[in-house]
């Protein structure tokens, strides 16, 4: 918890570790063995969490944050950021991942969401939040709640990139519109969007969020990291992409890899062979829980 | 003063890391960027390095792997001027004192500086903090540490060029300078000026 005066500067750092993480790849991790491999493949940082979304998906049941002794074990095996989840609303969660010193809290949608009502006051915390959004009105309301961070909210544990691709175009085409409207038009925006229209001044002025965006979801290959990259994501999550495909180790770096050199289709290409087996995955329209309506 | 300088080109490695935000800055002093993501970029003249911040496991491991380790380290031990921010302070770094969480002779580094850096030497994030201290022959600059590393033990050679609370965040070896906190996310441009006027002598 923090008080006001403080509550900016540490927006700021906040906002300025996630510049740090931008051309990179975060991994689930569950274990600290998970977390070294992800390290040693050239993760700029590990998600720790105790079951990967495909699993809770094929599990059922309530979703809850890690237990503390296992996300403290991964951040005793790596040298990189360490994240983790807390339930959306569950601010206690959020204190607890506080109070053992976490780099960032992701509010997730994975998780079974503790309040239907409302998000975690993110202002009230020094350690950073990084929340999932669909639209760019999602992506500036947590912003205004305090989320230094924000990454598509695309179908966790699916394998499938199609929503991942659907929000980014999404935000994009949002932003681009805001550009184009006339400074007396930003008011009315700012009212549809749910938003401070101070929000929607920023947007219009720099042309992008006021934090760093990454895509999230159901990303799985080297070309599915490089498409996110190209259609404007400063970074990627890979969530059970990396440890329900063949072989983890290698697709871990080939998509390292693919990041950095997103445009580069013969690299691509040649990242792409011999990947093993990736993650079976499921479609978009098989599914029967869709994670991303929980927390607008 | 010579009206017609010639533009210098800085080449900025990027591989992973905030290396927008140095380019926007060395754009507006005056110079053209170059950036590093593969090998073949090397093919281009340039006549400065930033080496920027990140994570400096993963930029290490991406310089090796796409060829462009050996290059660099070559021209950086004959003189080709650097500037190195948090992440590439480690990867200059001769020597990583020993960190429970890691083991650091696995993440390649260029390891061209005489120094022994601490990485995450604040801790975690939360440890992240945000000071202004005095910068040799720059007077007071802003200094923004993110986990930042320190340097623990500067050989014979090295010129400490900043401390705050007693320990050097800031160094200068050669055409190398390196410094544990983040010049381009703060306003002031005292830091790659200092740079950008030394390429220009």
């Amino acid at each position: 918890m923090i008080d006001r005066e403080n509550a900016q500067e540490r927006q700021l750092l906040n906002r300025q570790l996630a510049q740090m993480l931008k051309g990179g790849v975060i991994m689930d991790v569950t274990t600290p063995d998970q977390a070294r491999i992800a390290q040693e493949a050239g993760a700029c940082a590990v998600m720790a969490l105790e079951r990967i979304p495909a699993d809770i998906r094929a599990v059922g049941g309530v979703s809850r944050m890690s237990d503390p002794k296992m996300i403290k074990e991964i951040q005793a095996a790596v040298s990189i950021p360490v994240m983790a989840k807390c339930r959306i609303g569950h601010f206690v969660e959020a204190q607890v991942l506080e109070a053992i010193d976490i780099d960032y809290v992701d509010e997730s949608e994975v998780l079974s969401p503790a309040d239907d009502t409302y998000h975690i006051d993110k202002t009230r915390f020094k350690a950073p939040f990084v929340c999932g959004a669909r639209d760019l009105g999602e992506a500036l309301r947590r912003i205004e709640e305090g989320a230094s961070m924000i990454r598509t909210k695309g179908e966790p544990g699916t394998g499938d990139v199609i929503q991942a691709v659907r929000h980014l175009r999404k935000i994009n085409a949002q932003i681009a519109r805001i550009v184009s409207l006339r400074d007396d038009e930003l008011f009315e925006e700012a009212k549809q969007l749910q938003v401070p229209c101070e929000l929607v001044r920023y947007v219009h002025d720099n042309a992008r969020l006021p934090v760093v965006n990454f895509a999230a979801g159901g990303i799985a290959t080297p070309a599915d990291a490089a498409l996110m990259m190209q259609l404007g994501a400063e970074g990627v999550f890979v969530g059970s992409g990396i440890f329900k495909s063949g072989n983890p180790a290698q697709r871990a770096q080939a998509i390292v890899k693919a990041v950095t050199n997103f445009e580069d289709a013969s690299l691509i290409a040649l990242l792409s062979e011999d990947l093993g087996a990736a993650m079976v995955g499921i479609n978009e329209s098989e599914i029967e829980i869709l994670m991303a309506e929980r927390g607008k | 003063m010579t009206s017609e300088r010639r533009q210098p080109t800085i080449a900025v490695l990027a591989v992973q890391g905030a290396f927008l935000e140095h380019e926007q800055r060395l754009e507006r002093l005056g110079c053209s960027c170059i950036e590093l993501r593969k090998a073949s970029d090397l093919d281009q003249p340039f006549d400065g390095l930033v080496l920027p911040g990140g994570e400096s496991t993963v930029q290490g491991k991406l310089i090796d792997e796409l060829g462009m380790l050996e290059p660099l380290r070559c021209l950086i031990m004959e003189g080709l001027p650097v500037l190195a921010t948090c992440a590439g302070l480690i990867l200059l770094a001769r020597e990583i004192s020993d960190d429970s969480t890691s083991d650091p002779t696995r993440s390649p580094r260029l390891a061209t500086m005489l120094v022994t850096v601490r990485r995450n030497a604040y801790g975690r994030q939360l440890g992240s903090f945000h000071t202004s201290q005095d910068f040799s022959g720059l007077g007071e600059v802003p200094m923004t540490f993110i986990r930042a590393p320190f340097v623990e033990q500067a050989e014979t050679g090295v010129e400490v060029l900043a401390r705050v609370d007693g320990r050097i965040v800031a160094v200068r070896f050669g055409s190398q300078i390196a410094v544990s906190f983040h010049p381009e996310l703060d306003s002031c441009d005292a830091i790659h000026t200092l740079f950008v006027n030394e390429i220009r002598v």
